[in-house]
């Protein structure tokens, strides 16, 4: 992986999320704690972390998937609370890849991505399909667009995941360990997708455990344990010299084997 | 380790093994005869599995025979032993014995057909006039042609002539079965219709913020109602029309036609209402969520007859003098409140079958919950439960036969209205009747079982997994 070429990132000062004092709680579980986070635009963030952490539950807070209880988000200076207007504005510009693709199996892979744009952008259906088969070709499937999800590998169907989102034409990119239900054969055609959408440029927040994904793409990394960031620093210095305890006993176990 | 070293493990296949035929146990005719018949029946190698195998044998034959003898009797009645015409019009002495005076050989046994041809208009139509038969027949091939259509996946607009089926043939179906021309005033009528412009004004208004924010919350609901008044009213108005057809009652219904328009009518509103009350039960709201609860809960735990005699004894107590509904409308209104409650649990249990996965992709796209509802999830939670919903239709199909309890005269209540005929009368009479209402029974519900197993297996083939 000699391709240390990292692109040459755009970060503007845009503020594309800020997140200030976020508490949230599952009943009595308090699951985020005083999560204070900024991302700019151009921005490309892995979270990881031990399973429980709380990952997760924070980039789903970011288009109310989840709902926080305390503190402000906002995402492109809108701010998330319970006006349904300003969720879907957000809903919007904010696409999202999930561990289980969540492609709808009763549509073919092209109805797949042009729905969401139909429906929601109320494009006309030519012009939608049109978007759909150019990112469709971009991951590399147009071969695929008439076929239904259940006809296709665990990395296409990812992959046409990240083509249904792209097909909003977000601003931001959530991942939500798009590569944990995937055989091993299948991550590579998920990561070098992901590794070509952020050297477009993409502002993207990834929650994973490939390392190496990691250290190429993101520009930050962050850490989190027990629902709090614990640490958060550039790849290099993250994985060089990581500063707290707990930082160095999970990087040792998920990367000493 | 060393002992297996010593052992020779080298191995390299040289030549592909030969692919061959399989036994003649596996496949073709010989294969199907094996595995589906002789196969339980052909383990002598142990005295139990003998016995088991023995004993298999044994069975089989026993359910051939009286299998084989019933199917026999079945045919022999309604085919071979049959009378099947009444040259001289001697009516029921055609279908007697010597013994009873008739000319057929004494222990004769088999269907009076003469019998049910005399009395096939009544047991289709009822009571409906010989001379406006053509009203019926017209509405239902109109039926059976859209129907057809709409299920024929290659014909061309079938998207337009499914909404006309849905909006403009129940209407003109109300028109030609009863004749319109109802006594509704028209001065009457056009001051509901402009009520109802006036809600959806308002409720136009509302959207826009002119009248408050609050007002704004409800201004959907609020042009909703208004577009259910002023399309009531816009029935009501046409239905009022003079078309110059002969009003006829409903109590002139019967027969089949009583038992199609109140089936259909139960199956097509069912539907609906079904989806709407478990997405209800379903919802987030505490209020949709508690009346959908109690809605099915009541009408799942009181008994349809309990319901029909309500609505045509019970209610008409309570209605204000002088107002009086209609006796099958009420029966109708009954049926299609208990199926939709049926329908709706049905439906619960698809919607309970869709992954969590399937809300969050639709939503994290930007979709609007009834969006996420129609495009994603509905369409699969009701592939899902296919088998279920033909089950309620095929069973309120059968379940309209309770309206004859109240007084209507369906296919079976005119079935046996036919049997207190006297010039007909003999031993066969009633058997000869009930078997012709059978058959057609059987044929509507088998048809709707084909159908629903034709719909799953091409649904389940586009998405194969």
């Amino acid at each position: 992986m000699a391709s240390k070429a990292k692109t040459k990132t755009v970060i503007s000062d845009e503020v594309m999320i800020s997140m200030e004092n976020v508490n949230k709680w599952y009943g009595t579980f308090h699951v985020l704690r005083d999560i204070n986070l900024t991302v700019h635009k151009g921005e490309r963030i892995v979270i990881c972390g031990p399973s429980g952490s709380g990952k997760s539950t924070l980039i789903r807070c970011l288009n109310r998937l989840e709902e926080h209880q305390d503190g402000t988000i906002n995402v492109q200076g809108i701010e998330i609370n319970n006006d349904l207007k300003n969720i879907d504005e957000i809903r919007r510009d904010v696409g999202m890849v999930f561990q289980h693709f969540n492609l709808f199996p009763h549509l073919t892979i092209l109805e797949n991505c042009t729905l969401a744009p139909i429906w929601v952008r109320k494009m006309p259906k030519a012009e939608a399909e049109e978007i759909a088969m150019e990112y469709l070709t971009r991951v590399k499937i147009p071969e695929q667009a008439l076929k239904y999800p259940g006809q296709l590998s665990g990395g296409q169907q990812q992959r046409v995941a990240i083509a249904r989102s792209l097909c909003m034409e977000p601003k931001l990119m959530l991942f939500d360990e798009p590569t944990s239900a995937l055989d091993p054969e299948m991550i590579k055609e998920v990561l070098d997708t992901m590794v070509e959408l952020a050297e477009d440029g993409m502002s993207m927040i990834c929650v994973t455990h490939e390392m190496g994904f990691a250290r190429k793409v993101a520009n930050r990394v962050i850490f989190m344990d027990e629902g709090q960031i614990v640490e958060q620093n550039e790849p290099e210095a993250f994985f060089n010299n990581p500063q707290s305890d707990r930082t160095k006993l999970f990087l040792s176990q998920i990367l000493d084997h | 380790m060393a002992n297996a070293r010593d052992k020779n493990y080298e191995f390299v296949r040289r030549e592909d093994a030969p692919i061959l035929p399989p036994p003649a146990t596996e496949a073709g005719i010989t294969g199907w005869l094996w595995q589906n018949i002789f196969v339980s029946m052909a383990d002598y190698t142990s005295i139990g599995a003998g016995i088991r195998s023995l004993l298999m044998a044994i069975l089989s034959v026993l359910i051939l025979y009286f299998g084989g003898t019933q199917i026999y009797a079945l045919i022999d009645f309604t085919i071979f032993s049959a009378v099947f015409s009444d040259p001289e019009g001697i009516k029921r002495e055609a279908c007697w014995t010597v013994d009873q005076g008739g000319v057929l050989p004494s222990g004769w046994h088999g269907a009076c057909w003469p019998f049910v041809v005399a009395k096939q208009k009544f047991l289709l139509y009822g009571a409906y006039p010989a001379e406006d038969l053509w009203r019926v027949n017209l509405t239902g091939l109109v039926g059976l042609v859209g129907m057809v259509w709409v299920m024929i996946e290659k014909l061309p607009y079938r998207r337009e002539v499914g909404a006309a089926m849905l909006t403009l043939y129940p209407l003109m179906a109300f028109i030609l079965l009863t004749g319109g021309n109802s006594d509704a005033e028209f001065s009457n009528i056009g001051i509901w219709l402009v009520i109802g412009l006036a809600i959806i004004s308002a409720g136009r208004l509302g959207k826009r913020g002119f009248l408050g924010p609050t007002f704004a919350e409800f201004a959907t609901l609020i042009g909703f109602t208004g577009w259910v008044f002023l399309i009531f009213n816009a029935v009501r108005g046409v239905a009022a029309v003079d078309f110059g057809l002969e009003p006829i009652d409903t109590r002139d219904w019967g027969g089949l036609l009583i038992t199609l328009v109140v089936a259909i009518t139960g199956i097509v509103a069912s539907l609906p209402l079904g989806i709407i009350l478990a997405l209800g039960r379903r919802s987030e709201m505490p209020v949709a969520r508690l009346l959908s609860t109690i809605f099915i809960e009541f009408w799942r735990g009181i008994p349809l007859i309990t319901v029909l005699f309500m609505a045509s004894v019970m209610l008409p107590l309570f209605m204000p003098e002088g107002v009086n509904f209609d006796n099958l409308l009420r029966a109708l209104i009954g049926v299609m409140l208990f199926s939709a409650a049926y329908m709706a649990e049905v439906i619960r249990g698809g919607l309970q079958a869709i992954d969590k996965g399937q809300y969050e992709g639709a939503q994290a796209m930007g979709l609007s919950y009834w969006q996420t509802m129609r495009l994603v999830i509905l369409p699969q939670a009701l592939t899902h439960v296919i088998p279920g919903i033909v089950n309620t239709f095929i069973g309120l199909f059968k379940d309209t036969t309770l309206v004859s309890i109240v007084g209507i005269f369906d296919l079976l209540g005119a079935a046996q209205s036919t049997i207190a005929d006297p010039s007909w009368s003999s031993h066969v009479q009633a058997l000869s009747v009930y078997v012709y209402v059978a058959l057609l029974f059987f044929v509507f519900c088998f048809g709707m079982s084909r159908y629903s197993i034709y719909m799953e297996n091409k649904l389940s083939k586009s998405r194969s997994h």
